[in-house]
């Protein structure tokens, strides 16, 4: 099998798998970092958001060739102190029930404050829309979006 | 209940916890089972239940409280410490929570479902944390030679009040551990709480926010290899022969095993692919051939099944209650109508997929990590099916990713378990999206023949709901008897606290060859839909308010008049909305608990536009509001969706689904704010949580799309794009 270098939150990793492994199992069974989460397989869910070079990206099928040379972003690598100011927005209002979801919501938010510092309730909705959340804290979602950008 | 508290025998708790350098440990001994059977499902014997430690502190200081109600979204990893920390005197943040995994020693109440975790342990594990506080105490008033009177505990500390000082629970953990356990202790005035009936910050959500959180899936072992499993797509199938070449030449794939998917009365045949990692298990499934006999059942589907329900219900059924002369009143009476109510199969579909890693080990050992719902029965009843005794198992329960009761079931954990005792390494199995969606258990669908009848002044004098389905207890258990009332199909439509005169409700029992379970408020979630939807119906021939006339036939110092007088003030019922406007109400009373809703919609072209919901959830004492908040805020999305998106539904023996392209759950933007407010007037009284958010959504949304469209939705799911 090839070796591909990965950067993974500014740090390499060689990983031996095949080229056609989606990076959420690299990043998961191979690099060892859970946070990243398998929900659907299908790019349906979010679970598995990530960042591709700043760009927020569907892991589970995104084949792992398509990720090598790039700088790779995953939950652990925004903050070394859970002190992000969607992650400090996030606790402040409570919003992760089960918490599953949560990894792929904070880096959809992430990369949403990134281009849109102020987002309106539309621009949640468009940037936000790809992550699924079966407890149903959307709303918290919501208001922890805004407070996070009078935070940041 | 009864129960007596005492220091448990430190020498079995090392055994069982292995956790050493103890100095108090707190207990209580069960009696009698703790209620909530049908549930946990224990099945063994309680008099082995002799000691549920739940506290341990440390000569170092170090505070352990021991958790036997499984996190999964719900709030028990805070809710259930702080009601032991609140009486113990110690900050949640100072104390380390474990999770129990299901050991004899912390009881039979080791699960989590039916909105009972906080119900069940209100009284009983306060009284655990007054008991160690008391000893507390007393420890130090003797080392200080002074009156216990003169001392009081804080902070993880005991005070002596007129000079002052002070020594921390760690210091006098040996010494309180010699004192007799106090048989009654104290319990504080709820005016006193420090963190129960406050918003209380929950410490599981920095985790979940940074991705630390451990959920089943996360697990890793030494050794560990990982199997992806193929069920046949037709159930009630048998597997003819399968050829495992191709899938075999993929690299990573180590072997090929059969194992057995064991749902209730159920067993499925399955052919694992295990490998060193889980893609190429996954790729290595998807090369299998499989033949299989169908067994018939490939000419199972949907609309014919409907259609057979619909024909049930000309059925007379079994009497599920009565009370008065329901034909007659109805019979004889002026006003007459009558509708049929549908609902569809649904989904659990929790984001995190189904999976467990176990390993058998060499001596029969098993060792198990899992996201369960019911630790306790996973200890207790899973070994007996391997010929192992109990005390051989050791189960390891992670954070549930959503659960929504199909973590109630072991079936996948089964499968792992006899895959590692095949191959005696540790197995991670996980079954895909699809696998979850096409394979269930699912939520059955109800249908409800409604008939109803009023006086010339507009009263109900005759009331049926008569319900048709398949049945959840036929699925789990062999010898179903459908001559008897099934309470779980006609779950709280004869518990509503409308004065019908004339009332009788029946069930009529359709068989069914797929696996059907509970989900998130059981039948409730369907038969509220119909129920109320029919008394507004009622109350529109009647030509009344729905709102006054709902609250004209229940008595007026009832929960459900108070919940509906909250939703008619908080949500302006009076004041009149704009023009393409609508709002409706509802409320369901069930084993969980009681809540309602008022939504309001507006037209949306063909459609309608959720505008609001306002939610009034009845608790009578709560632990964490803005908790309960988050959880009726979900109750409502997950009812949502269950209302307006398409549900399981089966071709040629296939279900349809396959994913969340084609078996959706609302995102976002379809999703309104909903305003939650709780009433919580203390005393004994408790109710649940988790689930009374989600039975009266539906029929208030549905409600509301009839005052703003004048159109009645009868049928679940229906198209919010266009009514």
């Amino acid at each position: 099998m090839p070796e591909y270098t990965l950067n993974v939150n500014n740090k390499n990793y060689k990983v031996d798998v095949d080229q056609q492994m989606p990076l959420l199992w690299v990043i998961r069974d191979f690099v060892g970092l859970k946070g990243t989460k398998f929900g659907c397989g299908i790019s349906q869910c979010g679970a598995c958001t990530i960042h591709l070079d700043g760009t927020p990206v569907r892991a589970c099928r995104l084949p792992v060739t398509a990720a090598a040379g790039k700088k790779i972003t995953t939950i652990e690598g925004i903050s070394e102190n859970i002190d992000h100011a969607v992650q400090k927005a996030w606790i402040e209002m409570q919003v992760p029930q089960c918490g599953y979801c949560q990894s792929g919501q904070i880096m959809s938010a992430v990369a949403l404050l990134k281009n849109k510092p102020k987002p309106t309730d539309a621009d949640i909705d468009a940037a936000m829309r790809g992550n699924l959340c079966r407890c149903g804290t959307y709303q918290r979602i919501r208001s922890a979006i805004h407070r996070a950008a009078e935070l940041i | 209940m009864e129960e007596t508290l005492s220091n448990i025998n430190r020498r079995n708790f090392l055994k069982f916890t292995g956790i050493t350098g103890a100095g108090l440990i707190i207990g209580l001994s069960f009696k009698s089972n703790n209620g909530f059977a049908e549930i946990a499902k224990p099945g063994d014997d309680a008099a082995l239940y002799d000691l549920t430690p739940f506290i341990m502190i440390e000569k170092s200081g170090a505070i352990t409280i021991f958790n036997p109600r499984p996190e999964m979204g719900q709030g028990t990893f805070q809710s259930i410490p702080s009601l032991i920390a609140e009486e113990l005197e110690v900050p949640l943040d100072g104390v380390t929570i474990k999770q129990t995994g299901g050991q004899k020693i912390f009881g039979r109440g080791q699960f989590a479902g039916g909105s009972s975790s906080v119900r069940s342990d209100y009284f009983t594990l306060r009284k655990a944390g007054a008991s160690a506080r008391e000893m507390l105490v007393k420890a130090a008033s003797q080392q200080w030679k002074v009156p216990v009177e003169e001392c009081y505990a804080g902070d993880a500390k005991v005070f002596h009040k007129p000079s002052g000082k002070s020594i921390g629970y760690g210091d006098l953990a040996e010494a309180a551990s010699k004192l007799e356990v106090p048989k009654d202790p104290k319990l504080k005035d709820p005016k006193d709480f420090k963190l129960l009936g406050k918003k209380t910050m929950r410490p599981d959500i920095p985790l979940k926010s940074s991705g630390k959180a451990v959920f089943g899936i996360d697990v890793e072992v030494p050794g560990m290899v990982y199997a992806s499993i193929e069920h046949c797509p037709v159930f009630g199938a048998k597997m003819v022969s399968y050829d495992d070449t191709a899938a075999k030449k993929v690299k990573g794939v180590l072997s090929v095993e059969t194992c057995d998917r064991i749902f209730g009365k159920y067993k499925h045949e399955g052919i694992a692919v295990i490998a060193d990692n889980y893609w190429a298990a996954y790729q290595g499934r998807k090369a299998l051939s499989v033949k299989w006999d169908y067994q018939g059942n490939e000419n199972f589907n949907s609309t014919e099944y409907d259609q057979s329900l619909r024909d049930l219900a000309k059925k007379e059924g079994v009497v599920d209650h009565e009370k008065g002369n329901f034909d007659k009143a109805y019979n004889e009476a002026g006003v007459k109508i009558d509708a049929f109510y549908e609902t569809p199969i649904v989904s659990h579909s929790p984001i995190e997929p189904m999976n467990c890693v176990a390993s058998w080990y060499d001596d029969n050992k098993l060792e198990i990590w899992a996201s369960t719902q019911v630790p306790g029965d996973l200890a207790s009843s899973l070994p007996k099916g391997h010929g192992i005794p109990e005390e051989n198992v050791k189960v390891n329960v992670l954070f549930s990713g959503g659960a929504f009761g199909r973590r109630l079931y072991n079936d996948v954990i089964d499968e792992a378990v006899q895959l590692s005792k095949k191959i005696r390494k540790p197995v991670k199995v996980i079954w895909s999206r699809e696998d979850d969606t096409q394979l269930g258990p699912f939520r059955p669908m109800t249908y409800s023949a409604m008939k109803g009848a009023l006086s010339s002044d507009g009263k109900v004098v005759a009331f049926q709901h008569k319900v048709i389905s398949p049945s959840i207890n036929a699925s789990e258990h062999e010898n179903y008897d459908k001559t008897k009332p099934d309470r779980t199909m006609t779950e709280g439509i004869s518990e509503q606290k409308y004065d019908f005169q004339n009332m009788k409700n029946m069930y009529v029992n359709a068989e069914s060859h797929i696996p059907f379970a509970a989900w998130r408020a059981v039948t409730s979630t369907t038969l509220a839909f119909a129920h109320e939807c029919f008394v507004d119906e009622l109350a529109v021939k009647a030509n009344k308010n729905p709102m006054e006339f709902r609250l004209a036939m229940i008595p007026q110092d009832s929960d459900t008049a108070n919940v509906l007088r909250k939703l008619k003030e908080v949500s302006n019922w009076d004041k009149a909305l704009p023009n393409g406007w609508g709002r409706g109400v509802a409320q369901y009373e069930f084993f969980a608990g009681l809540a309602g809703y008022v939504v309001e919609v507006s037209k949306n072209g063909n459609g309608i536009k959720i505008e609001k919901a306002y939610a009034v959830i009845d608790l009578g004492t709560v632990v964490n509001p803005d908790m309960v908040k988050n959880q009726v805020e979900g109750a409502a999305t997950m009812a949502l969706s269950a209302a307006i998106k398409n549900g399981i539904t089966f071709d040629k023996g296939h279900t349809i689904q396959t994913n969340y392209n084609n078996n959706p759950i609302v995102r976002i933007n379809e999703m309104p704010v909903v305003e939650v407010h709780i009433l919580a007037n203390g005393g004994p009284k408790i109710k649940g949580v988790g689930e009374p958010g989600l039975p009266p959504f539906a029929p208030a949304l549905c409600n509301a799309v009839f005052a703003a469209t004048g159109k009645r939705i009868r049928r679940l799911p229906f198209d919010i794009n266009n009514v």
